[in-house]
């Protein structure tokens, strides 16, 4: 286990803290450090599903959504909520340090990620459609719906970086029985973005009366 | 001067303004010539800016980058990404001490201080743009102002350069008591603090730079429709500076609560954690849930001006509006903001509340009354506090039967602050107290905070509110909540700890000068403000007929303000001459029975030279035999 206090790297007159956390100290409060963080977060998804629910509505009819395609976005959430199996077995793979399972789950775990957000862009948001289905200009559902794929896609790409990253240390050795904070981080993170769209695509495509958005 | 020219400070802003003129060029003329591409102007108003404003908002977020690369506070975590395992470098890395407050430094304390620096420095600032208005509100008409504009743009600097001083006060206490009172040696992700401190510093120059751009007129709230159709530009470098500011307290309310968990010291149960720690982690855990909400407020303000996004304008195209498709709503960013905004009050008032209870018993020679009561009602000020927005806006249009929860919630907050009161009230009954600066400071805020605690109620009742929403009884509150909540008590810790800090002790002479004159100033104030408020002196007025008959009360106010200034230069004068003393302060001035008074001043590097075991309660003093903390001694001393 490569850990700092294994490795003569203080250099000469550098100051050492006797009471410095071990590693596994550490990781326990890395681990609920990020669960604080995954807690703070539903706050920011939260903010935008009130937001939804406030404003795409109608006095006499209620909830309200946009038409929108239903089929593509199935498949792209399907595609998304698969990778997250993916990266927990990626994550036993690290645990049991088998390498060959790692890979080829970390990549695909990437793969549908990407899939799901090129998805997002360049179909849901209709970069490059010569009709793209909604605007962010389309009033409360544009600015609704734009915020929060958007606000989601965000946290998708962090999330593939995150993996990227994680992939290329673990190929380095980094990550062992003991350790591998890394890749437990990357899934924890991974599973909370998808657990979220959990709670955004119904928002967005099955909830309330769907209004067609005139010129689309 | 070489090493202030190398610092992180200077890297920083540096690399902040190449990159922000560098992004800037290239996107205006990326727009401008590549795509042709003109993103619509702000809806309803046919007016073009001076700049370019979406161009000038990607540059400024690009900034922020530019700044956090170049100070380097994020290169041990690229280094990590890279595959690198970095160690935590502490010390002055073989340069003179004063320089680590302007380099990246990862030491609670050095982060402490450089909280402490930044919040006095915008205290400063924030309280020459306060002294300006009030002499322009000294008189009824105007004075030297042009119009009410320009008096706008004044109090909307005001209120919210104050908020970044008061965060950056809240930081200064939570971040250099946190972990000496739990006998941790840092605070559980010391990187993470270093960051925390570090993209408050280039949020500031977005909000300084936004003053500079002709500043912004929206108020601290920046309530839609006006924030998104005003013509003054400064307002996006106000709600991005706002926003990013938002990083530090997300991050830095994490690291608090994870710390207080896991890093306290052997023997040190939940309930005998120093009574302050509890209130820095009911603020903490507001500062790391609700800030997320302001964030999507005001992005949400950045959107509809930049990318027109309707949010917040009930008005939409007739096409739109045929098709049954809904339009924004004005009342949905006040929702998300207070959701925020109220519990972000209680973040600037539950340190300093915390403080009057940890040092009440030290003057008092007594037990803290009620120890657990206390911890326990800092949370159940938090948790109440996050239902209590709406009173905010008991004016608006919000549906009248959401308006009485509301305003039960907002009395139940009562409870838990009356609770703080009598344990206070009980523990300075038959204390042999003492009245040293640090207790003056403590009972003073006592004294105020009182005031703003009973106006508090007033204002969260519907029928009273209807009166005086918008006024400067409001004014008058929120000012007397922060002062007893938030300045005085900062005060008190500044000089109870100056001898812990520096070494040296402060000349108690002028601190009670200090005292003798911002106490009287602030209630003279407060009341006075209260006073014309109810009298019909609106808020964000820049003027006021003389037939109101509140002219003596506003010439007194103005006179009010600058002997509170004066008294805060008195302070500094003292601090900073005292700090330069040869003679050395008395290991334990106060007689003490926390930890940090039984180490050496200044503290050492790593607090303590080992692990320290709690062994009692930690507030009985007065009680023979009874130990707190046993803390090793220096050996060979
Ligand atoms: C007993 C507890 C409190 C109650 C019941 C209370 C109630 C209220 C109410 C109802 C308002 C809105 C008034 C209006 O605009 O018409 C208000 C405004 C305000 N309160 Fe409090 N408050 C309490 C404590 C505090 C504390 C501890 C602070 C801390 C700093 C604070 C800071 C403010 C601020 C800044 C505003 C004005 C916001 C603005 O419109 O600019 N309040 N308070
Ligand atoms: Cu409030």
């Amino acid at each position: 286990m490569a850990v700092a206090h294994g490795h003569d790297d203080h250099h000469h007159g550098e100051l050492h803290n006797p009471m410095e956390p071990t590693r596994q100290e550490q990781i326990v409060m890395n681990r609920f450090g990020l669960w604080l963080f995954c807690f703070s977060e539903v706050f920011l998804f939260m903010a935008l599903l009130a937001a939804r629910f406030y404003l795409w509505r109608d006095p006499v009819q209620g909830a309200l959504r946009p038409e929108l395609e239903q089929g593509p976005a199935l498949i792209f959430t399907c595609v998304l909520l698969v990778s997250s199996w993916f990266m927990n077995r990626a994550e036993v793979a690290s645990a049991n340090e088998d390498m060959k399972t790692f890979n080829q789950s970390l990549a695909m775990t990437f793969v549908m990620g990407l899939i799901f957000l090129l998805g997002v862009i360049f179909y849901e948001w209709g970069l490059g459609l010569a009709h793209p289905h909604i605007l962010p200009t389309d009033g409360a559902f544009g600015a609704v719906f734009f915020a929060m794929t958007g606000m989601h896609a965000i946290h998708v790409i962090t999330g593939l970086i995150f993996v990227a990253i994680v992939w290329r240390n673990g190929n380095l050795g980094h990550y062992s029985r003991e350790d591998h904070w890394g890749v437990e981080a990357c899934a924890i993170y991974w599973h909370y973005v998808d657990l979220v769209w959990i709670f955004f695509y119904p928002a967005i495509y099955l909830i309330g009366i769907g209004v067609h958005i005139p010129g689309h | 001067m070489k090493y202030f020219l190398t610092s992180a400070l200077t890297k920083g802003l540096v690399g902040q303004i190449l990159t922000f003129i560098v992004s800037y060029g290239l996107i205006r003329n990326f727009r401008k010539t590549v795509s042709g591409w003109e993103v619509p102007a702000p809806e309803l108003s046919g007016w073009q800016a001076p700049y370019d404003e979406p161009a000038m908002v990607l540059a400024t977020i690009i900034s922020l980058f530019g700044f956090l690369l170049a100070c380097g506070v994020v290169s041990d975590w690229l280094k990590m990404m890279a595959g690198q395992k970095p160690h935590l470098k502490h010390g002055a890395q073989g340069k003179p001490e004063w320089t680590r407050y302007i380099n990246i430094d990862v030491n609670h304390k050095v982060i402490g201080i450089q909280y402490g620096l930044n919040s006095i420095f915008i205290l400063l600032v924030g309280g020459l743009l306060a002294i300006l208005f009030r002499l322009e509100l000294a008189l009824p008409g105007l004075q030297f102002l042009q119009d009410g504009s320009q008096y706008n743009t004044l109090f909307s600097a005001h209120g919210i350069i104050m908020i970044a001083a008061i965060f950056a006060g809240v930081g200064a206490m939570t971040n250099y008591l946190g972990p000496v009172l739990i006998g941790a040696s840092d605070m559980s992700f010391p990187r993470l603090n270093a960051f925390s401190y570090w993209v408050g510093v280039p949020s500031a120059v977005i909000l300084l730079a936004g003053i500079f751009m002709g500043g912004w007129d929206t108020g601290w709230v920046g309530y839609p429709t006006h924030s998104t159709t005003t013509q003054m530009i400064g307002v996006q470098m106000f709600l991005l500076g706002f926003y990013l500011n938002g990083f530090s307290s997300i991050a830095s309310g994490l690291n608090m609560v994870v710390t207080a968990v896991y890093m306290r010291a052997k023997g040190m149960s939940y309930f005998r954690m120093p009574i302050f720690v509890w209130a820095a982690v009911a603020a903490s855990i507001l500062q790391a849930t609700t800030t997320q909400t302001v964030g999507v407020a005001l992005t949400m303000v950045v959107a509809q001006r930049t990318l027109g996004m309707n949010f917040f304008t009930p008005v939409i195209s007739p096409e739109l509006l045929a098709a049954g498709v809904p339009a924004g709503d004005p009342i949905l960013f006040q929702h998300i903001f207070w959701f925020y905004s109220h519990p972000a009050v209680y973040v600037w008032i539950l340190p300093g509340l915390g403080i009057i209870s940890e040092l009440l018993p030290v003057f008092t020679r007594k037990p803290l009354f009620g120890y657990k009561w206390i911890a326990l009602s800092s949370i159940g000020i938090a948790l109440v506090g996050m239902l209590v927005w709406a009173h905010h806006m008991l004016t608006s249009s919000m549906p009248p039967a959401w308006k009485i929860p509301f305003m039960l919630s907002t009395l139940l907050v009562a409870v838990p602050t009356g609770v703080k009161f009598f344990s206070w009230l009980a523990t300075i009954w038959e204390g042999k107290m003492r009245f040293p600066t640090p207790m003056l400071f403590v009972l003073g805020a006592i004294s105020v905070f009182l005031l703003g605690g009973l106006s508090g109620p007033i204002l969260g009742t519907i029928a009273t509110d209807m009166h005086l929403h918008d006024t400067y009884f409001v004014v008058g509150h929120f000012h007397a909540t922060i002062f007893g909540g938030f300045v005085f008590p900062f005060f008190a810790a500044i000089y109870y700890w100056f001898p812990k800090i520096t070494g040296k002790m402060y000349d108690e002479l002028l601190g009670k000068i200090h005292f003798w004159i911002m106490v009287p100033g602030f209630w003279v104030m407060s009341l006075l403000q209260m006073r014309v408020g109810v009298l019909g002196m609106r808020r964000r007025i820049a003027d006021y007929g003389s037939d109101l008959g509140i002219q003596v009360e506003h010439a007194l106010i103005t006179v009010a303000t600058l002997a509170i200034g004066w008294s805060i230069l008195i302070m500094l004068y003292n601090l900073i001459t005292s700090a330069r003393k040869e003679e050395l302060a008395p290991e334990n001035p106060w007689e003490s029975r926390s930890p940090e008074f039984l180490a050496p001043s200044p503290l050492p590097e790593f607090n303590y030279l080992a692990p320290i075991e709690v062994v009692g309660e930690p507030y009985d003093y007065g009680l023979e035999g009874a130990t707190y903390a046993v803390v090793p001694t220096p050996a060979g001393d």
